[in-house]
């Protein structure tokens, strides 16, 4: 995330290869905690707070599907799929058992990863679009047989309500509550990946995206680390789900649809492929975007257009966004949001003298 | 492991052969890329295979690295029979190699490139990677030791953090080789290491090939089309043409083989020290 820099020399591999190597860095660090821990909860109001809670959900999953599509070169378009597959394990579990969210929640990961691991299993001998397909086929019958089995959903509602999660018997209930629970699990997510991605794992993933045929000679079973791709990224899916069931209070397939995969990759995406920084950029645009949007249309569209004009955009006014958005990124800024960042950082490096 | 042997006449016996290959074939389609190809490899030594053009050279080398499965023959290495083996599998046992066309990891940095050629020695997994502090973190530590250890042998101490797509052709050929050096190989297979490389590449190439032999008495077989660069550095000839093997001894006496002057000057194609790499 934050780069090494002339001038400083590392006294040891260790120290070399810590995740902040700079003390500028670890700063930074300790600076972005504040804000975090501090600053947000006591600046934003309930609205913003809920948004918030979104992008950090969305940031646990746009990490989980990035470690797949973006550092191991898989595609899925079924991570919502994976999604519902977290979230009503989980709730039936907490529902029928009394599971609590420290159980819940790996439960959850745990499932999805088993279904990812099968779901993956073609990635052997398929690869792109045949993949793509097959990713898209598993979303049709995850929610097919969630929908149909009443077992899984509960019932002809096909959803399942949740009780909010709490702590030694502390809910938590409002926004505020939620957003320190919410944000130790984005946390978490990203320091996991961020380990990951510095070791012998993350190497080999993209090792496999970026040459397989070297990979495997230089040792790397890639069967195995597929499969570990899938894992690890569906295992964030259903963690993903468990958070929405708990956030919504309520576990429900149509949460999860394909359009749900679908925005999860224009997540990742529009933050630049194979970058934290770029799932987390991504996570908060496509999250906030609509909103955004929508706030601005129906506070000043109505200067442009109609009334009743505003009333039909709005509802379309996200797949018109994400579409657009999808193109212009894949083509004029493969790299996404993060190259945006790093230009603005490489400037900003060298300042003031960045003449 | 034992020093290298420079002398390569004596008869060698089995214990002293690393790799055997016993008229091993691969046909693709009508073509008959390797025929019945036999080649004994004698431990600390250094085997070069030449051969115009389409000869089967690669693909031998491919079969050897598991790449190819061959369609008859057997391939042992080191007393065990890796005919049918996986390429990860063939790693494992420590073979390593590089390619005619470099196969690099082109987002990753040198670091990372010649990081990756440890991984077969390297164990941590999931769990211990996702705590990172402790067993994994300990592992890179030890791991990234040996890697500096090839970074300054092949004088790459300054493109340590360089992604390789940025580096220069001969570059990127000697970070591959640090990526197979990188596995601790008994057995080197490097196809044309020295292929589109000017005179000044090809000497430092050669040289750092011998150093890998001397100093710890890896075991090499090397493709190349440049006989004054084989005459230095390789101890046995192997001559491929058209898919068979056609001769093998010494460098000196391949130079003189009638057969081989044949398959050099008599396939129409340019005499033997001006060939280049072609398309894999
Ligand atoms: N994967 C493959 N598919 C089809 N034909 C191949 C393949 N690999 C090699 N060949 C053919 O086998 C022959 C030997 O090729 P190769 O081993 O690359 O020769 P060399 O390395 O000696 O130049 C050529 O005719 C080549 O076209
Ligand atoms: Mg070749």
């Amino acid at each position: 995330m934050f780069h090494s820099e002339t001038g400083v020399f590392k006294t040891s591999y260790a120290a070399d290869m810590a995740l902040y190597p700079l003390p500028v860095a670890r700063y930074a660090v300790i600076a972005l905690a504040i804000v975090f821990l501090f600053i947000v909860p006591l600046v934003f109001s309930p609205y913003l707070m809920t948004l918030m809670n979104l992008v950090l959900i969305a940031v646990v999953g746009a990490i989980g599907l990035d470690i797949l599509v973006g550092y191991t070169g898989q595609i899925s378009i079924g991570h919502g799929a994976f999604m519902s597959v977290g979230a009503y394990t989980a709730a039936n579990l907490i529902v029928r058992t009394g599971l609590p969210f420290w159980l819940a929640i790996p439960a959850g990961g745990a499932m999805a990863a088993l279904i990812g691991i099968v779901i993956g299993i073609p990635s052997l001998r398929i690869k792109g679009i045949y993949l793509a397909v097959a990713t898209l086929a598993a979303q049709f019958v995850i929610e097919w047989m969630i929908n149909h089995i009443t077992w899984i959903s509960g019932g002809i509602e096909a959803s399942i309500q949740v009780p909010p999660p709490s702590i030694f018997g502390f809910k938590l209930v409002t926004a505020y509550r939620l957003y320190f629970f919410l944000l130790f699990f984005a946390a978490l997510a990203i320091v996991a990946t961020l380990n990951w991605m510095r070791s012998r794992i993350g190497r080999a993933f993209i090792a496999i995206r970026d040459q397989d045929i070297a990979a495997e000679i230089i040792g790397i079973n890639i069967f195995k680390y597929k499969l570990y791709a899938f894992a690890i990224s569906s295992f964030y899916a259903g963690v993903t789900g468990v958070l929405y069931t708990y956030y919504y209070g309520i576990a429900n397939y149509e949460q999860f649809g394909i359009d749900v995969s679908i925005n999860y990759l224009a997540m990742i995406l529009i933050g630049g492929l194979g970058s934290i920084l770029g799932a987390i950029f991504g996570a908060t645009f496509i999250t906030i975007l609509p909103e955004a949007a929508r706030q601005f249309l129906t506070h000043y569209g109505g200067m442009i257009m109609s009334q009743d004009a505003v009333t039909n955009v709005v509802p379309n006014l996200q797949l018109v966004l994400f579409g657009g958005l999808i193109i212009f990124f894949l083509v004029a800024e493969p790299e996404g949001l993060n190259r945006l960042w790093r230009s603005i950082r490489n400037y900003f490096r060298v300042w003031p003298f960045s003449y | 492991m034992a020093p290298a042997e420079r002398t390569g006449t004596e008869d060698a016996s089995e214990d002293d052969i690393l790799l055997a290959a016993t008229a091993v074939s691969k046909r693709f389609g009508g073509v008959t890329a390797v025929e019945e190809v036999s080649i004994a490899v004698k431990r600390g030594s250094v085997t070069a295979i030449i051969g115009p053009n389409g000869a089967g050279k690669t693909s031998f080398v491919n079969m050897v690295s598991g790449f190819y499965r061959p369609d008859s023959g057997v391939i042992r290495f080191a007393g065990t029979d890796t005919t049918r083996f996986r390429p990860a599998e063939i790693a494992a046992l420590g073979i390593a190699r590089t390619f005619q066309n470099i196969a690099l990891f082109g987002g990753m940095t040198v670091l990372d490139n010649i990081m990756l050629g440890r991984h077969v020695h390297m164990k941590s997994g999931i769990l211990s990677s996702f705590v990172y502090w402790g067993l994994a973190q300990k592992e890179e530590v030890a791991h990234r030791a040996r890697v500096e250890e090839l970074i300054d042998f092949l004088e790459l101490q300054d493109l340590r953090k360089q992604p390789t797509s940025a580096l220069a052709y001969g570059l990127r050929k000697r970070v591959e080789l640090g990526r197979a050096l990188a596995l601790d190989p008994k057995l080197l297979l490097l196809d044309e290491p020295m292929g589109g490389m000017n005179q000044e590449e090809k000497e430092d190439m050669a040289g750092y090939i011998l150093d890998v032999n001397e100093q710890w008495g890896t075991t090499i077989i090397l493709i190349e089309h440049d006989m004054a660069v084989v005459m230095d550095i390789s101890d046995r000839v192997a001559v491929l043409d058209r898919g068979r093997k056609i001769a093998e001894g010494t460098p000196s006496e391949m130079q003189s083989n009638p057969d081989v002057i044949r398959a050099y000057l008599g396939t129409g194609e340019r005499g033997a020290g001006e060939k280049r790499g072609h398309a894999a």
